[in-house]
Order: structure tokens, then C-alpha cells, then sequence
């Protein structure tokens, strides 16, 4: 809470908004002025950090900071309900910031149209009482450990996947950090991520809600937190699990022998080449193929193997005719492939297509080739009438 | 026999499976009788030394087992064993 702040009053307006905060002796007004001196950053405003930060503004917080780059699209309406079907193609931040005010125009909302990096993090989040992770990847989640540990912001944490969600607290004074927890990232490509691998929409609003509740405890100084608590939830089976967490001792941040002092490369550190950003022509790519040289070859009955590598479920949504041979499933049903054939992979992007064509050439298939953008570069070049998922 | 909770993300290889049954007197036999029974888990849960991932927790109960006797931690037949993955998804 700043120093420096002038002695804070609730506005009868603000009283009666807040009066079931002010009756609960757990909150009161003391407490209701700590969350309006409060000043909450959260990072994306995607799944988890609609509800949050919808829950934080209605909650009261003075100043919540919003971290994110990203435009709406019609994808995101399943989960992220700080966004409507009017903000399509709008900033997240600027219809994030609307529902926000229409929600509370008590609320200061500060805006970074940025991608959080070790360049500006230090300085976006300092300053803040309490940091609250929505982010989508593992570089992001690293690099918001270190900058909260490295300033003693608590970051409050949350992560989802399909049916299942993590919730904790980190990097408190003396609990652990994500490193403790997580020392390492996977490799690229192991665990996918909710584009390839879906979420269950109310999901995020389970964990968000679970990030929220938790950063207003911790700024009211009420109850007991996360902290050394990792919990689990399982929407399947509506189940919730509870793990402890320990500061580890070997943590190479928060640990009495930390080797980390300073932000590092966290994409490098999650094994993630910095792309450079160079545009690629369609014939630079000898290994890729146009959508639209696909369907040539496919209208001139040109003789080759189409195969599809994504999954049945994903076939049934839409499809455009290829063999479907899930990707998990390629290196078992490689001996019913003939290596001297020539093939075009396709997925619904073009990244499972590229390990498959990959995985072919790994075998000895000479002639293989990734059907560039996968099938929704088909819906945007060849036929639109194949839906986009 | 303990019972090995199986996460979200790996349970396409473990025939989608979300806990298995695996015989053992340690968390490493049971892990073991795990991969046998589902040979795809194995490099999701080793490293190419043979050593459990560091984004793979496992719990006996709720405590990491690596503030027990790691993969030498003795289990019970009533015991759960939880594979907790990193996971990051948030949008």
C-alpha cells in the first residue's frame, strides 16, 4: 500500500455498493479501505483473468493494472466473460477496461498494451500490492515468479487445462515460489496447450475466482491463504485435492543459494527459440505446401497420400477428405505407409503436421510435405464453408 | 495395491485411464509397474537418464515426494499416488 497516500473515505455511493463488505466484521470498513488503497496487477485478461478481474473490480480494489496484447475473437467467448460479442475485434485491454467500469467506475484501471517481458517487468509491476498470474505459457509463468520474488510482490497463482486447474500462492515471505514447486518447464511440445488441446469454458472461472478470493484475503490480511497449498481441481469429477508445498531448499530464486539475481531469458530457459520475424514466401519452404496447391493437386487427381494427424473428435467438427491417423498414433501405424509415396500432412494449424513430417522423414519417407496453416488456412483459401474451430 | 492418480495431460497415454492400480512396495516400483502397464507414460515421466522430469511432481498423499525418501518412499496398499504435471494454460 503506498506511503504516500492520502487518507482514504468511502463516498455514500461507495458505502451503500460495498454495505454487504462493511456488515461482514471480516472485511469492514477497515478492511474495505485497504482493498480501495489496493493496487492488484493482473497479467492477461483472458480465462482466468475475466473473472478476476471482474470479482476484484466489483470487490473494490482502488487500481487494477491489466497486462495484455491480445484482440478479441470469437473463440474467446466461450470462457472469457470480461468480453462480449461486441468487443470482436476489439483491444482485450479496452473492453476489459469497459466491463470493468461499467462494473466499478470507482476503479483506476491501468493499462499495458504489452507482452510482459524481462525487458519491462520489473518496472510494470513494481509498485503493486499483489500480482495475479492468468498467463497461457510457460516463459510468462516463469518470468512473473522471478520479477514477484525478485521485488516480494505475492503472486497469486492459477493454471488450467481441459478439466483440470492448479491454484496456490506464491512468492509470499517466506512460502515458496513456482521454482520450488516447478525447478523446470517441459520441453516445447510436450504438454499442449488449451488452443490444441481445449478447456472446458467454466473452468478458468473456477481457478479465476479461487485467484481472486485469494487476492483479496491477502490484501485484507484475513484467513488462511494458498500459501504451501497447491489445490487441484478436477471439473470432471467435480473433485478437489489439496498437495503441501514446501520452499525448497535448492530453489535456485528463493533458496539460501539462489544463482538467480536478475530477469533472464525465459524463452531460452523454456527452450523456445526466439522467432525472428522474417517473413516466409510459399515457395521458401521446400518441406511445405500452399492449401490451395493441396486442392490442385487434389482436383487433378495427382497421385498422392493426404493424411490428417489431428484427432477423431476434431475430424468430426470438419474435415476436408484426408486419411485421418491421429498424431499419437503415427509411429504405430508407420509400416501401413509406403516410404516412397509422397505425402501432404495437415492438422488444424500446422504444427502437429510439422512433428508428423518430421516424424516421416525421421523414417525414411523422402517425399513429405506440411500443408501450411493447416485446415483453417483451407477455410480462408479454398473453402470457406469449412468451419473454423 | 496403491492407486496412481493419473493428470489430464497424460491420461491419452495411459489409455485415458485417470487412476491406475500399481503393484509395489515404493513409489519407484509402483512408477514402474505404471510404465509397464502403460509403456507411453515412460518418456513423459523419465528423462533420457532414466530420472523422474523436474515439471512431474509426484505425491504421496499430499506430500511431494521429494521431501520424503523420493522414489524410495515406502508405500502402503490404502496410499494414493498423485502425478502432478506443470500445466500453463490460463486463456
Amino acid at each position: 500500500m503506498s506511503a504516500t497516500a492520502v487518507p482514504v473515505a468511502l463516498s455514500n455511493e461507495e458505502v451503500l455498493r460495498y454495505s454487504r463488505h462493511l456488515i461482514l466484521p471480516e472485511v469492514g470498513m477497515e478492511g474495505q479501505l485497504k482493498l480501495k488503497q489496493a493496487k492488484v496487477l493482473c497479467i492477461g485478461t483472458g480465462g482466468l483473468g475475466a473473472p478476476i478481474g471482474m470479482y476484484l473490480a466489483a470487490a473494490g480494489i482502488g487500481t487494477i493494472g491489466l497486462v495484455d496484447f491480445d484482440i478479441v475473437d470469437r473463440t474467446n467467448l466461450q470462457r472469457q466473460i470480461i468480453h462480449g460479442t461486441k468487443d470482436i475485434g476489439k483491444k482485450k485491454l479496452d473492453s476489459a477496461a469497459e466491463t470493468i467500469a461499467d462494473i466499478n467506475p470507482n476503479v483506476n484501471v491501468v493499462k499495458y498494451e504489452v507482452a510482459l517481458s524481462s525487458e519491462n517487468a520489473l518496472q510494470i509491476m513494481k509498485g503493486y500490492d499483489v500480482v495475479v498470474d492468468g498467463t497461457d505459457n510457460f516463459p510468462t509463468r516463469y518470468l512473473v515468479n522471478d520479477a514477484c520474488v525478485l521485488l516480494g510482490i505475492p503472486n497469486v497463482y492459477g493454471s488450467i487445462f481441459r478439466f483440470e486447474g492448479q491454484s496456490t500462492v506464491f512468492a509470499t515471505k517466506d512460502g515458496p515460489c513456482y521454482r520450488c514447486l516447478y525447478p523446470e518447464p517441459p520441453p516445447p511440445g510436450l504438454v499442449p496447450s488449451c488452443a490444441e488441446g481445449g478447456v472446458l469454458g467454466i473452468l478458468p472461472g473456477m481457478i479465476g475466482v479461487m485467484q481472486a478470493t485469494e487476492t483479496v484475503k491477502l490484501i485484507l490480511g484475513k484467513g488462511e491463504t494458498l500459501t504451501g497449498r497447491l489445490v487441484l481441481y478436477d471439473a470432471l469429477n467435480m473433485r478437489f485435492r489439496e498437495m503441501r508445498l514446501r520452499r525448497s531448499p535448492e530453489c535456485p530464486i528463493c533458496g539460501p543459494d539462489r544463482t538467480i539475481h536478475q530477469l533472464i531469458d525465459y524463452h531460452q530457459f523454456c527452450g523456445i527459440p526466439q522467432q525472428p520475424a522474417q517473413p516466409e514466401p510459399a515457395a521458401a519452404n521446400p518441406g511445405e505446401i500452399d492449401p490451395a496447391d493441396v486442392k490442385k493437386l487434389l482436383d487433378a487427381k495427382h497421385n498422392f497420400v493426404f493424411i490428417d494427424v489431428r484427432e477423431p473428435h476434431e475430424y468430426q467438427i470438419c474435415n476436408v477428405g484426408a486419411t485421418l491417423i491421429p498424431l499419437g498414433t503415427l509411429p504405430q501405424r508407420l509400416k501401413e505407409l509406403d516410404p516412397s509415396a509422397e505425402y501432404v500432412m495437415h492438422c488444424k494449424s500446422g504444427m502437429r503436421s510439422g512433428k508428423a513430417c518430421d516424424l516421416l522423414r525421421q523414417n525414411g519417407f523422402t517425399n513429405v510435405r506440411n500443408m501450411k496453416g493447416g485446415i483453417l488456412a483451407w477455410s480462408d483459401k479454398v473453402d470457406p464453408s469449412v468451419p473454423k474451430y | 495395491m496403491p492407486k496412481i492418480l493419473i493428470p489430464t495431460p497424460l491420461r491419452q497415454f495411459a489409455g485415458g485411464s485417470d487412476a491406475v492400480e500399481a503393484a509395489g512396495a515404493t513409489i519407484g516400483e509402483c512408477l514402474e509397474a505404471l510404465t509397464a502397464q502403460h509403456p507411453d507414460l515412460r518418456r513423459n515421466l523419465y528423462n533420457d537418464e532414466g530420472k523422474l522430469r523436474s515439471f512431474v511432481n509426484i505425491y504421496l498423499n499430499d506430500e511431494d515426494i521429494r521431501y520424503l525418501s523420493k522414489t524410495g518412499t515406502a508405500v502402503k496398499d490404502s496410499d494414493t499416488i498423485s502425478i502432478v504435471p506443470s500445466i500453463a494454460g490460463g486463456r
